[in-house]
């Protein structure tokens, strides 16, 4: 069994406005020195078997095509070793 | 963009490296222009002002395919004492009793709203909102006119669902009352959908605001958003070049809204009106600080000196070429007395808005901007904001248009449903269909009601707020346009497009007073697209003349075109109304058993471009319906003198008197029996589509009144039927549905094509 872990988050050009809310509500709760925070969210894909080739190539694709807006979200695509048999 | 160089490009620099290679034509600046531009400088532009200039003298900022031909809307106003404030500002401004202003305008934002749905309409509204805030107004209400390609085709949810998104998205979070539009599919707009986003705002006629720079000495105050790096490029790149086949090759950070923002800077903005603090304000749209800063400066009377470092950044490593450019959403400029300055910025922090002093209107005539301290732009304002290009682009008729002109429908060629049944299946297909079916999947996920002030929205006929809450004086607004038609003939299709909208707003028993437009059209290099174009204006002025509501302001929208096929000529229309006292409006709703419906209006053998044509066959040729504007004013009069007689009213449009028998009876639940007139063909009289016509129901004590009004005003009125209590559409001699019928395909077209 594979675990995956892929996170995508805005581009750092784009505007996040969520994020922007968290860091003032972060100051705003006693939390000093808050530069920027950036909102994105995170997949846990588990699948049967290793992740071989193929399937690391099309997880990939799918990863900025559907899980990720490739016009304003970056994705990071990482292997979760501790879940991972 | 200069970002591989860290020297500064400094006015003194150009004036002494005359020689030095300028990416010109990257940024969409034609050969010409850029010899006009050093012409007018004399030398070289720094690369502040090339990116200045080139954005502003950008087809989408200055105009200059269209502006030739815009002309006729001043040339050809109609008399009018409503027009307190008419085309060039932000908005038109338009007087509507009782000391109450009322300004409005529709603008595009197509090119963005393929790219990313979501947020390219979302920052349509927010952009349009924007622009009716710094009039002086109060935003009220919104609309939304929007265009998809062909419901089967793969990539249509996609744009469907972030573009509603989008809308309702940005409008509920601000607060803004949705109260109507329209929503079209259609396979020319695969490629190319259409984003035509409406705000309406209100206010007193002493708080009409301008924008333009005057008085020496008064400071220039930045307030709002950060500066980022959204949408660079994006109103010369994105907006003036079509899509190839292979998508867009330029990817500009897309523009963010952020509607909490918008509503702080609307509540933000507001309190410095009532306050007196403000001499002159502009919202950041398109074109960004470049074209807030030329346009202040070229409208006053002096100079202005920016300092633009000190605008507050999102992205440090932005460079003042960048930040001159740049559309990061949410922002306002305005000029502030140096007295006022304090209490300017008290009102900011208490709305805990960013503002910042970036510079001040000088004694002189240009418009400086310094990076730190070095000069970067010295321009004078007029040439960048309005002494732009001018092009007389060639135009003529194109050959096709004879051939589809001539290829008349004929009940020969493209057979016509003659028995009840077949008649019957006709109505359904037709409710089932893409344009005709409940709009519910969309109007849904608009608030309709915020605020409170609501009338009327979707799906009436038009939308109705109150101006005020302490009012009972109110507008209706509807926005317009059967693309179809103008694919026959531009010249009449604007006009339909005007009369449609005008009678939505009548049968409710508002006054039209003033229209907006949103023209939407293809590539203006394409001498047959531009003959569309200066035919559809010509068309809207001639028809606005006629019916004496002038054109208050609007937005052109070209190179909507995939290749060498552009959409349908789209000129969208935008009707503005005032009823006196809201209460005494009429809308689909009402009627009660026993009520005598009337047909208002004559029916004439019209279907060219019409929705039954369409929906059968697909068919584009023929002419379209006959104009008739007087007709349309003379059933608009009698509407308004006869409505408290009226139980209901409703416009006969789209898919004819058959589609209106059925939203009449979809509606209200209850049913009609109705007996055609005999001298015309049953299709014909339920499916033509010819102009100036309504329904109405009247109690039976009132038939006679009713059609002695009609006949004074020269409307043809025709008893047409009753309304029954057994819920169904009963056609004598025809067909009988039942309301549940009609109502299973009419509701599930649009969720089928969104599943």
């Amino acid at each position: 069994m594979a675990r995956i872990l892929v996170t995508v988050m805005l581009k750092p050009e784009i505007l996040d406005p969520q994020g922007a809310a968290v860091r003032n509500a972060l100051g705003r709760l006693g939390l000093t020195g808050v530069n920027d925070v950036r909102q994105g969210k995170q997949f846990v894909i588990e699948l049967d078997g290793d992740l071989d080739a193929d399937r690391d190539a099309l997880l990939h694709k799918l990863a900025a095509e559907l899980l990720a807006n490739p016009v304003i979200e970056d994705y990071r695509l990482e292997v979760d070793a501790q879940a991972t048999a | 963009m200069s970002t591989t160089t860290r020297v500064v490009d400094t006015v003194q620099r150009a004036a002494t490296t005359p020689d030095i290679e300028q990416p010109w034509a990257d940024l969409g600046v034609k050969a010409d222009e850029y010899a006009r531009i050093r012409e007018i400088l004399g030398r070289r532009p720094t690369s502040a002002e090339l990116a200045m200039y080139s954005v502003m003298w950008s087809e989408h900022c200055s105009y200059k395919s269209s502006k030739v031909h815009l002309r006729q809307f001043g040339d050809k106003q109609p008399k009018t004492d409503a027009l307190l404030v008419g085309i060039g500002e932000n908005a038109g401004v338009v007087d509507v009793g009782d000391g109450w202003a009322v300004t409005f305008k529709v603008e595009s934002h197509n090119h963005p709203s393929y790219i990313e749905p979501y947020q390219g309409a979302a920052t349509g509204v927010g952009g349009i909102v924007r622009d009716i805030l710094a009039m002086g107004a109060r935003p009220i209400a919104v609309m939304d006119s929007l265009r998809f390609g062909a419901p089967s085709h793969p990539d249509t949810t996609r744009v469907v669902s972030g573009i509603v998104a989008g809308v309702g998205g940005y409008g509920n979070c601000l607060g803004l009352p949705n109260i109507g539009g329209e929503a079209v599919f259609d396979p020319c707009y695969q490629g190319n959908p259409l984003v035509n986003a409406l705000c309406v705002g209100a206010m007193r006629h002493e708080d009409i605001h301008l924008a333009k720079a005057s008085g020496v000495g008064n400071l220039v105050v930045l307030y709002g958003a950060r500066t980022g790096g959204d949408g660079i490029g994006g109103v010369s790149v994105l907006a003036s070049e079509s899509f190839d086949a292979t998508g867009p090759a330029k990817r500009p950070a897309v523009q963010v809204g952020d509607p909490f923002m918008e509503k702080l800077l609307i509540e933000c903005t507001l309190a410095m009106f009532q306050a007196h603090l403000v001499e002159g304000i502009q919202d950041l749209g398109g074109a960004g600080l470049s074209c807030a800063t030329s346009e202040l400066a070229s409208n006053g009377d002096g100079g202005m000196r920016i300092h633009l470092e000190r605008v507050p950044l999102r992205d440090a490593t932005l460079t003042p070429e960048e930040i001159l450019m740049s559309e990061s959403q949410e922002r306002m400029m305005a000029v502030v007395r140096p007295e006022n300055i304090e209490a300017f910025m008290d009102i900011c922090r208490r709305w805990d808005v960013i503002a910042t002093v970036v510079g001040e209107v000088t004694d002189g005539t240009h418009l400086q901007v310094f990076w730190h301290d070095d000069l970067i732009v010295d321009v004078p304002p007029r040439t960048v904001a309005h002494d732009g290009p001018v092009y007389n682009r060639p135009f003529s008729r194109p050959q096709w248009l004879d051939a589809r002109q001539a290829d008349e429908p004929t009940a020969e060629k493209l057979p016509r449903p003659k028995t009840g049944e077949e008649l019957r299946d006709a109505l359904l297909s037709l409710l089932g269909s893409a344009n005709l079916s409940s709009r519910e999947w969309i109007t849904s996920q608009y608030d309709r009601y915020v605020l409170g002030n609501t009338v009327l929205a979707m799906p009436d006929d038009a939308g109705i707020v109150r101006i005020d809450e302490s009012s009972q004086r109110g507008i209706a607004v509807s926005l317009d346009c059967n693309s179809r038609f103008g694919a026959l003939d531009p010249y009449l299709g604007a006009q339909l497009a005007l009369s449609e909208a005008y009678r939505n707003v009548a049968v409710t028993g508002a006054t039209p007073l003033a229209i907006t437009d949103c023209l939407n059209f293809g590539s203006p290099e394409d001498p047959a697209v531009m003959w569309q174009f200066a035919e559809a204006v010509r068309g809207l002025a001639d028809g606005c003349l006629e019916l004496g509501t002038p054109v208050t302001g609007g937005n052109v929208s070209l190179y909507n075109q995939t290749g060498e096929t552009a959409i349908h000529p789209t000129p969208v229309v935008g009707v503005l109304g005032v009823i006196d006292d809201v209460r005494t409006r009429v809308s689909i709703k009402g009627g009660r058993i026993g009520d005598v419906v009337l047909l208002l209006g004559t029916t004439a053998e019209e279907i060219a471009g019409g929705e039954w044509l369409h929906v059968a066959y697909g068919h584009i040729g023929g002419m379209p319906p006959q104009v008739n504007l007087a007709a349309e004013m003379a059933l608009a009069s009698l509407i308004r003198a006869v409505r408290e007689h009226l139980t209901s009213a409703h416009d006969v449009s789209d898919g004819g008197l058959a589609i209106a028998l059925a939203e009449l009876v979809l509606r209200n639940d209850y049913g009609l029996s109705v007996q055609l007139p005999l001298q015309t063909e049953a299709f014909i009289a339920l499916f033509s589509e010819s102009v100036a016509r309504a329904v109405v129901t009247v109690t039976v004590a009132d038939v006679d009144a009713v059609m002695a009004a009609a006949a004074a005003a020269g409307v043809e009125c025709t008893p047409i039927g009753h309304v029954t209590s057994d819920a169904a559409l009963d056609i004598a001699g025809c067909f009988r549905l039942e309301v549940e019928q009609m109502r299973q395909p009419w509701q599930a077209a649009l969720p089928a094509i969104m599943a």
